[in-house]
């Protein structure tokens, strides 16, 4: 998240002091988005270095200074709006690697790592339509922002889902296919020998993953 | 109280080499005025559980208590008289019949058990009120959106003194904002006492519940603790997040 163009944003409203930019900041991104107020500052300072805002001419830092957009702020703000954040490269996901890492062990039950983590996930999804139902009904900032991790948590767990659900075939066939082989080995001692193991993602490939 | 009990319940259809266990061996209790989902992939057996907690079909073993009854000491004539007045059905496709009106469709399971027709459309046409629809009363389905169709379905479902009521994917084919307004209503519907036990894969769905039980291969494998009010989500100590990162939940406090 960009601090420096939800100011940006909030200043293209017109003037503002700091204080009243980090109130109206939390406020409408539903108040989950903690900001300190020096964060507010240093970001402002940052952005008037820039030249994409102007301060009351005063020399004074006091909570009363005024901040205003420029016209360079406010064509950053408009193509900041326009860029899409890099969602290209997969994210070096750990919840992946968990499972990739427990589907290798000996010894660990992956559909039961996979549980832990499903439910975990769900208990966090309960807390957020919690939040919604009771709060969120009036205030639609909070209830986009609860919708965004609701979708969020629920794209995790589907992911879940669709590996609980693969690994199971993966293993059932791979059952089927010992036992074929057994079965083969029974009547032709020259066949392929004993049970087909199940075949381990290896975990080399490195590509498109964001460091 | 406990409006729906299930006891060590277990369903196996089919014989010998056939054979398939549904379910073996569930316990779930649902109290009055809590809503439990049910999440499984398919096949784990969620439909069966909730025919069998409906009475609509008999466990292979096991003890199914409706508000305190068993089931298996009831008549089949008994049983049709408890699906009529205490529990109510909510399916993914809603099933209304298209001959009648969307209010004669929710004063039907009232009119079944033998109230007059003017007193069974009354109660329709509040449980339409409540739902706000008592404007759509004459339509027909087809004339009504699937949102609608849905919360008639409910309407039927919750209507005269329903106190257990059952969903099989409510929300079905409907968008996130409709699937939503059905979740609302059903939530509501519990906090009037209603005892809920909602079956879906859906995890959106399941995170209306007051506890999501898992079911999986016919064996409830896990269940959600009770979760902390939304306050943990935001009373987070100060300086306890990385500045311009999101709180998230499991942070809390």
């Amino acid at each position: 998240m960009s601090v420096r163009h939800a100011l940006l944003a909030l200043l293209s409203e017109g003037p503002k002091y700091g204080l009243q930019l980090r109130e109206e900041f939390e406020a409408r991104t539903g108040e989950v988005w903690p900001l300190n107020v020096g964060q507010v500052y240093t970001t402002l300072q940052r952005l008037e270095r820039d030249g994409l805002v102007e301060s009351d001419d005063d020399g004074d830092d006091s909570p009363q200074k005024g901040f205003r957009i420029t016209a360079d702020g406010a064509e950053e703000l408009a193509g900041w709006l326009r860029t899409p954040p890099d969602l290209t490269s997969p994210p070096r996901d750990e919840l992946v690697i968990k499972v990739l890492v427990a589907l290798r062990l000996p010894g660990v039950d992956v559909h039961e790592v996979i549980q832990v983590h499903r439910r975990y996930l769900v208990e966090l999804m309960q807390q957020w339509t919690h939040l919604k139902e009771s709060e969120a009904e009036h205030d639609l900032s909070l209830a986009l922002v609860v919708d965004a991790e609701l979708f969020r948590l629920d794209s995790v767990i589907r992911w879940l889902d669709a590996a609980d659900g693969r690994l199971k075939r993966a293993s059932a066939d791979s059952a089927d296919r010992a036992d074929r082989a057994d079965r083969a080995d029974s009547t032709d001692s020259a066949g392929p020998a004993g049970a087909v193991p199940i075949v381990l993602p290896r975990m080399r490939r490195r590509a498109g993953v964001r460091r | 109280m406990s409006m729906l009990e299930l006891r060590d319940v277990s369903k196996v259809y089919g014989v010998g080499a056939a054979q398939v266990h549904a379910l073996r061996g569930v316990d779930l209790s649902v109290e009055a005025g809590a809503m439990v989902a049910v999440m499984g992939p398919s096949g784990s057996g969620k439909s069966t559980l909730l025919t069998i907690a409906g009475s609509l079909e008999d466990p292979t073993s096991g003890e199914v208590l409706v508000g305190g009854t068993a089931l298996a000491g009831m008549s089949r004539n008994d049983k049709a008289r408890l699906r009529r007045r205490s529990i109510g059905y909510v399916f993914q496709d809603f099933n209304l019949l298209p001959g009648l009106t969307a209010v004669e469709n929710v004063a039907l399971p009232l009119e079944l058990d033998g109230v007059t027709g003017r007193k069974a459309r009354a109660a329709g046409m509040r449980a339409l009120e409540e739902l706000g629809l008592s404007e759509r009363a004459s339509q027909f389905p087809d004339e009504l959106s699937g949102g609608e169709r849905q919360r008639v379905a409910i309407a039927r479902a919750v209507v005269g003194d329903r106190r257990l009521l059952l969903a099989d994917e409510p929300s079905g084919a409907l968008d996130s904002v409709n699937g939503e307004a059905v979740m609302r209503l059903m939530h509501a519907a519990c906090k009037r006492g209603v005892a809920a036990v909602v079956v879906t894969h859906d995890a959106q769905l399941a995170s209306w519940a007051d506890r999501v039980v898992f079911l999986r291969d016919g064996r409830v494998t896990d269940q959600t603790m009770p979760s902390p009010g939304p306050e943990s989500l935001l009373s987070a100590a100060p300086g306890g997040h990385p500045p311009g990162s999101p709180r998230r939940p499991g942070q809390s406090q």
